[in-house]
């Protein structure tokens, strides 16, 4: 079925994920048409920090974000300058022997994977990061991690798929999915298929996901070039995004091209809750500053929230939800959405295409069996 | 206004009447540049009030100071263009 | 910045923010009526951009009575210290986070003023980014803050009433004026001219401004075309419209009239009329114990900003026989302002000033052509930085509202930068 568009595939959603997607069907001759009830890289996208980084709460994700992190890797010398890629590795940093020998711990698991990286002692890491507090006793670098502009970033993917035939409609909301069809204000648009990756608001579209709004709060520097150099993250953050409790902080610093220092993070399940939390702001800070002392003297340029869709599970959902109605999914990658955009399309895409993804899709099935979230 | 104290800026010591802001300070002393823009321009006060962020230097080692907010102090340590120095 | 940390002594009836006319009046009045009040700004002393540093220098008569009478009432004034946040808590008392010295604290009010004041509109043309280039208000407020400009080449290109007080201190303090270049019509002047027949006394005072630079040029319908120099200002070039000639000076003045400091009142989620902080007749924002007084709810000069300042300060105090007489007052004023300020529209050729690769944003360098008039103000922030540093757009966001009738974005607190551990 081809639309009197031309478009037999519609996206809806240009975030970051949904641009991947689209230059990953678009690339495979699909022909896309993208509707971005905003514009592009303007939701969850522009709210998150931008790292690609190798994580391992599970043996999938680990799988999945190390496969997203070798795209990325391979597209690296072709992203514009405006995309800001540094790859400045990660360092996750130990608080104390117990959490030392969860870095070790970690090094085998990331080996295992292929994924390379290098336990640090305390020297090491004072050595590595003069801006961290002195007497820590170690942590974990992973070299190959990074970080850029997520916009920009999505923007790039954009402009890949529109190279491609894709089409962009920005400012064009959907407001319901039907078989092979979207309704919007302008009316209904039909296509063979529909990729639902409104990121937290892909529910709204197909009410059964199991995604829910997690917040996130960050705040960002003024220029203060070199005061850290990778990025760097408490041993404790992992556990802080596992676990759904109604807050958690953990220190994460980054060092963004411009020079300025990105402070996270937070996670919060209160639902669609606008403004700042300052409890939770000076929470974040406390441990920064905790971490690293001298940020308390640099600028605070500015404080922002986001939303990242959120599963039970802590995966993504990729893949079809109703073939017969031609409806697939690509959402709920709370905070790894940027790091996993280009896994995403090229999962979906092969799924689509009927071949076989690089890694096994099935953890990601949009209709696995998941325990719902309960608000702890 | 009698008088006058002595400040340091750049660790030259200026002599400047009290009462006046770091901003005309810096001006008098034939300091135009206050900052080197992320483009590398040298950029000096625009708006005079606070708003345009232009005159920041460091004050006694406060980073990123509006040099015309803040009155002269005997003794203060001033540097201009601080942006691209490591913390 | 918690409940826990909040002493007694942080608790006020009022908080007034902003310490220029409108914020003098306003506290000095709500203070007198028995009330306890604070009054915050961020310069070092009370008296705004027009009264600026009143406290160690001779002034005018207005200013010397508020400021006395603001020093005998009972109101808290807090100098040096940037509101950075005000939010409205359960119990419908306001929280505000100030920040002095790079160290925070947190007060809380039951109701505010806000007198937040204007600052000037720059519009971006080649070479407005070289040092020696500033505003109008802003070598006012230069010249009060201690700068030498004696035997200094300066020109002003500008708009409005402004011109003519900033030539004649500029003159006073030695500087050579070589133009005073205002944009529009000589049409326009005139008819500013003759609304000042129904003020005596500010016709009597433009005539002395005029008189204090009398051997300098003043030009109508005469603007900036573009700015040169290496590392700081060299030579003008201006324009008639019809031809283009260039002037060597050490300082250009430019920018084009005000633009209201409505960054808190969006923070507190009051609502804007054309640009400006929409009141009732008592002064009170759509926010219920939000009041705005001065420049932010319309252009209107220290008369004017006084009066509602007072009206603001009675009202929020609860005073509603004084406020009905303020009441009155302002409208009188606001019929002059009118009348005073209608001839000065800004000429369309001044949208056209910027080439592609001028500097829309000085704070991230991001030049006109990276723009796309298309986008919204959001658009331009993500995708190329404009309003992302530390002025948080308050220069380009105005331009840009200018240029393409952008909507600024809702600001967010830190309403400007602050160090790290002040939001602790």
């Amino acid at each position: 079925m081809t639309s009197p568009t031309g478009h037999d595939t519609i996206v809806v959603g240009a975030g970051i994920v949904g641009a991947a997607c689209a230059a990953s069907l678009a690339r495979r001759g699909r022909r896309v048409l993208v509707l971005e009830a905003g514009f592009a890289g303007g939701g969850t996208t522009a709210a998150g920090m931008g790292h690609l980084v190798a994580m391992d709460d599970s043996p999938e994700q680990l799988a999945f974000t190390a496969y997203s992190r070798r795209l990325w890797d391979a597209m690296a010398s072709r992203l514009p300058a405006s995309v800001e890629y540094e790859r400045c590795g990660t360092i996750w940093v130990a608080e104390d022997d117990e959490q030392l020998a969860v870095v070790r711990a970690k090094q085998k698991t990331l080996a295992d994977a292929g994924v390379a990286s290098e336990v640090l002692d305390s020297k090491q890491l004072t050595d590595a990061e003069p801006c961290l507090r002195p007497g820590l006793p170690g942590g974990l670098l992973v070299p190959d991690d990074g970080v850029l502009y997520p916009p920009a970033a999505a923007l790039h993917l954009l402009e890949q798929a529109r190279s491609n035939g894709a089409v962009l409609r920005e400012r064009c909301a959907v407001t319901a999915i039907a078989p092979h069809t979207v309704r919007t204000a302008e009316g209904d648009l039909s296509a063979d298929l529909i990729v639902n990756a409104a990121g937290p608001h892909a529910p709204e579209l197909t009410p059964d996901l199991l995604v829910i709004p997690r917040k996130g709060h960050l705040i960002i520097t003024d220029r203060h070039p070199g005061f850290c150099r990778h990025q760097l993250v408490e041993l404790g953050y992992l556990k802080s995004a596992h676990v759904m409790t109604t807050e958690s902080v953990a220190f994460n610093l980054q060092p963004r091209a411009t020079g300025q220092v990105m402070i996270g993070s937070s996670r919060e399940l209160v639902g669609w809750i606008p403004g700042i939390n300052q409890y939770l702001v000076r929470r974040m800070l406390e441990r920064a500053i905790e971490f690293a002392p001298g940020l308390g003297r640099m600028s605070a340029l500015r404080i922002w929230t986001g939303y990242r869709p959120a599963t039970p599970d802590k995966l993504p959902l990729i893949g079809p939800w109703d073939t017969d109605a031609g409806t697939w999914i690509a959402t709920g990658h709370e905070g790894l959405g940027i790091t996993t955009a280009l896994a995403t399309g090229e999962i979906l895409a092969d799924l689509v295409a009927g071949a076989t993804p690089k890694v096994d899709p099935s953890p990601f099935h949009p209709r696995r069996a998941m325990a719902e979230i309960s608000h702890a | 206004m009698n008088g006058s104290i002595e400040i340091l800026a750049n660790g030259r010591p200026l002599h400047v009447a009290p009462g006046m802001t770091v901003a005309a300070a810096l001006l008098n002393a034939g300091i135009a540049g206050f900052r080197t823009s992320v483009a590398g321009e040298p950029r000096g006060p625009l708006c005079g009030m606070g708003i345009c962020q232009e005159c920041r230097v460091t004050i006694n080692d406060r980073l990123q100071e509006r040099s015309c907010l803040v009155l002269v102090e005997a003794g203060m340590r001033i540097e201009t263009d601080t942006m691209s120095r490591r913390v | 910045m918690f409940d826990a940390d909040l002493k007694e002594s942080d608790r006020y009836a009022i908080a007034v923010i902003g310490a220029g006319p409108a914020g003098i009046a306003a506290a000095t009045v709500a203070a007198e009526s028995g009330q306890r009040v604070i009054l915050i700004d961020e310069c070092p002393a009370p008296g705004g951009q027009i009264w600026r540093h009143a406290a160690q220098r001779s002034r005018e008569g207005a200013a010397r009575r508020w400021v006395t009478r603001l020093e005998r009432s009972t109101a808290t004034v807090r100098t040096g210290a940037a509101v950075i946040d005000i939010r409205r808590l359960g119990d419908a008392n306001f929280q505000l986070h100030t920040v002095r010295q790079g160290v925070g604290s947190t007060l809380r009010a039951s109701r505010v003023v806000l007198a937040t004041g204007a600052r000037e509109l720059f519009l971006p043309f080649p070479g407005w980014t070289l040092p020696g280039v500033i505003g109008v208000g802003a070598a006012q407020a230069l010249l009060k803050s201690g700068v030498s400009v004696r035997d200094q080449r300066v020109v002003i290109a500008g708009s409005g009433p402004l011109l003519f007080p900033v030539a004649a201190a500029l003159r006073r303090a030695g500087a050579r004026l070589q133009l005073v270049a205002e944009q529009a019509e000589s049409s326009a002047v005139f008819r500013f001219g003759l609304g000042l027949w129904a003020q005596p006394a500010v016709l009597a005072q433009a005539i002395r401004y005029r008189a204090g630079f009398l051997k300098s040029p003043y030009r109508t319908g005469t603007w900036i075309k573009a700015a040169e120099g290496k590392s700081s200002l060299q030579r003008v070039t201006m324009t008639n419209g019809e031809k283009l000639w260039t002037i060597e000076c050490d300082l250009l003045c430019a920018a084009f009239g005000l633009v209201p400091n409505a960054e808190l009142a969006r923070l507190a989620g009051c609502r804007l009329q054309d640009g400006f902080v929409a009141i009732d007749k008592h002064q009170e924002t759509s926010i219920e114990g939000v009041y705005a007084a001065g420049e932010p709810t319309g252009i209107g000069g220290v008369d004017l900003a006084l009066a509602e300042g007072s009206l603001a300060g009675y009202s929020a105090a609860g005073r509603s026989d004084e406020a009905r007489e303020w009441v009155l007052r302002c409208e009188e004023q606001r019929g002059y302002v009118a009348k005073l300020t209608s001839g000065f529209q800004l000429r369309p050729e001044l949208k056209q000033l910027a080439a592609a690769e001028t500097v829309v944003c000085r704070c991230e360098d991001v030049r006109l052509g990276a723009i796309n008039p298309e986008w919204t103000m959001r658009q331009a922030k993500l995708y190329t930085r404009a309003g992302m540093g530390p002025c948080q757009g308050r220069v380009c966001g105005a331009a840009l509202q200018h240029l393409y009738g952008w909507t600024p974005e809702v600001p967010h607190a830190p309403v400007e930068p602050v160090p790290v551990s002040a939001l602790l």
